[in-house]
């Protein structure tokens, strides 16, 4: 698991090669998700070892989706769900008013974490109080994308290893451990 | 609900005006199965000024009860508060009390 620890000037973050590389194509793929246009992000070289953008995208799902709209994609409706349960008219209206900057917020803070994140290899990152709620509504906006497509429900169990689904699971089970330490770093 | 109306908005809320711009709109959570139950009992506090067990108190409601009201006032002010919450990837929507 990720290395969380105290220190005098704040939270130090530290994360081996392969988890930063996951956790930047996963933010990475979020912040595509959200952004209102159908710009992707060029695929990188990575290291011998580290897992490519296409092998992550086959892994999570979550890939390739940009311009996507809401009706056709759950994961982008849990993301930008309406404002009123029974008022579509309202709904819409809402929406319309909001929606471009909720995206826009969205899409900042992941551009935000992926720039703290580190390089190409392991590496940490020193999160001061601010810093902590862009990382916790970000990778929060990643496991809800993620957890929406696996359908994760209150009491699921884990998927058998031969299920297709088992490693973007296991990703999922990673994030949310991420994010438990992550708000107990902000309570404190 | 008198438990669930933060202290900044108290004075707009014990209104028995029939004008509709009075009514008080209230925000919801609904209980979703991936946002952890400490995350928004984090969120509450944060954005509300909740203190921890008004905080938990509310998430546990949205956890038992499948939705809690977590603010209520004007619709104006319930429109901010639902597209804040929505920042933080709580599931929230607003409708007349």
């Amino acid at each position: 698991m990720t290395g969380v620890r105290r220190t005098r000037k704040g939270v130090v973050v530290s994360f081996d090669e392969v988890e930063a590389s996951l956790l930047r194509h996963l933010v990475g793929e979020v912040r595509d998700l959200l952004a209102d246009d159908e710009e992707l992000t060029a695929a990188r070289p990575v290291a011998p070892g580290i897992p490519t953008d296409a092998e992550l995208s086959a892994l999570t799902g979550l890939g390739g989706q940009a311009g996507r709209e809401i009706s056709e994609d759950p994961a982008l409706a849990r993301l930008l769900p309406d404002a009123y349960r029974d008022d579509p008219a309202a709904a819409g209206e809402f929406r319309r008013l909001t929606e471009a900057s909720l995206r826009r917020d969205k899409v900042a803070a992941a551009e935000r974490l992926l720039a703290a994140l580190p390089g190409d290899g392991p590496g940490e990152v020193r999160l001061d109080p601010e810093t902590t709620e862009t990382w916790l509504s970000t990778i929060n906006d990643v496991r809800l994308a993620l957890g929406t497509r696996l359908e994760v429900t209150e009491k699921m169990a884990e998927p058998d290893p031969d299920d297709p689904d088992a490693p973007a699971y296991v990703v999922y089970l990673w994030l949310t451990e991420l994010q438990g330490v992550l708000v107990e770093v902000a309570e404190s | 609900m008198s438990g669930t109306i933060s202290p900044e908005r108290v004075e707009g809320t014990d209104t028995d005006s029939v004008v509709d711009a009075a009514v008080p709109w209230v925000t919801l959570v609904w209980n979703d199965p991936i946002n952890l139950m400490s995350y928004v009992t984090h969120v509450f506090q944060k954005l509300f000024g909740y203190d921890r067990e008004k905080a938990t108190k509310l998430m546990l409601d949205v956890h038992r009860r499948g939705r809690a009201v977590v603010s209520n006032g004007t619709r104006e002010q319930m429109e901010h508060d639902v597209a804040r919450l929505h920042a933080y990837g709580l599931w929230a929507t607003l409708q007349k009390q």
